[in-house]
């Protein structure tokens, strides 16, 4: 004798994947962490002698106790350390103090004139966490802003749009992130 | 034996998923809730400054968190700034060992991936995040992040 099987009423399925959908949606969503990347240096070998860098080719920016900026020996402002960055790394007119370029071959790009400039970045331990991002955000904003102009020039699109990883390879060679971190120095003598 | 004999036809009787949409509701309060809870508890006060030229942290399964700040019952810890690991305060020299257990939590595949998320208060010093930085050099978590709230861009 056949046994009925009755029908699973199927009528809550679209509530029950509406659900599971939400919850999807407000797990993947909520709490991004965002925030600056950077690489620590590793530490230092005593016996190996830092490189020595020539004079032109450094941007120095000091932060001090009081949250005041020291660029390149002259009182600096944040407002304007973006662009001082932007024509210290880029270096337009060839202007014998500021960085040297090399040429280096570059896939997708071939020869380009790469800066050897580097930023060196040092602060006081009495310097406000506020203040130091403050900085380290100016000169990223520089350095994406040259990636910026050279990925229009090369690719008509902006850095952050580029789809491929090949290309911003590229981009990030042509132009690296070249901030130096010192080694801290204990100023004040106090911990 | 007539006792367990079947008497004529009987239907199965139809499965009643009227209370269907509850267990699902109590998956879905399940999962918030589980969710919620893998993220510690702050004993510290966090307000990360602002900043424009940010990224999204690209695997967040494989970054640990160190909170800097001033703890939030200052009555009982004051109001020197204070780091938090997991659900504890801690000094300076516990994050080495942080680290390690972090590390060690992960597969071989993850470790070179691991990243570190400084979660720093803007009133902080940097002595103390000096502090942190020259540890975590010495025990090999180069990658860090400092977070930040998204902040307006000026043209």
């Amino acid at each position: 004798m056949a046994r009925k099987i009755p029908e699973i009423n199927s009528g809550s399925m679209a509530d029950i994947s509406f659900l599971l959908l939400t919850f999807f949606l407000l797990t993947s969503s909520i709490n991004t962490d965002m925030g600056i990347s950077r690489k620590l240096p590793p530490p230092i070998d005593p016996t190996v002698k830092p490189p020595e860098i020539k004079k032109r080719n450094i941007f120095t920016v000091l932060v001090n106790a009081n949250d005041q900026l020291l660029v390149n020996g002259n009182l600096g402002d944040i407002s304007t350390l973006k662009s001082e960055t932007v024509e210290f790394l880029s270096n337009p007119a060839n202007n014998p103090n500021l960085p040297e370029k090399s040429i280096k071959y570059i896939d997708l790009l071939g020869n380009l004139e790469v800066s050897k400039g580097v930023i060196s970045l040092q602060n006081d331990r009495g310097t406000s966490y506020e203040m130091y991002v403050k900085v380290q955000n100016e000169l990223t904003a520089a350095v994406n802003e040259l990636r910026d102009q050279l990925s229009k020039d090369k690719f008509g699109k902006k850095f952050e749009d580029l789809k491929s990883d090949a290309k911003k390879e590229a981009i990030q060679k042509a132009i690296p992130v070249s901030i130096s971190e010192a080694e801290p120095k204990n100023i004040g003598g106090k911990k | 034996m007539a006792r367990f004999k079947k008497k004529g036809k009987k239907d199965v009787p139809a499965i009643n998923t009227g209370s269907m949409s509850d267990i699902i509701f109590m998956f879905l309060f399940f999962f918030m809730v589980i969710t919620n809870m893998r993220e510690a508890t702050l004993f510290v006060r966090v307000l990360p400054p602002q900043a424009t030229e940010i990224q999204k942290l690209e695997k967040k399964a494989l970054a640990s968190s160190i909170y800097i700040g001033q703890p939030i019952k200052t009555s009982m810890y004051g109001t020197e700034p204070r780091i938090q690991l997991n659900d504890q305060f801690a000094e300076v020299s516990d994050i080495q060992e942080f680290v390690e257990k972090e590390r060690a939590a992960r597969n071989e595949m993850d470790r070179p991936l691991l990243s570190t998320t400084l979660k720093a208060d803007g009133e902080v010093k940097m002595g103390i995040l000096t502090d942190i930085k020259q540890e975590l050099r010495e025990v090999g978590a180069f990658k860090i992040t400092y977070a930040t709230r998204r902040g307006k861009k000026k043209e």
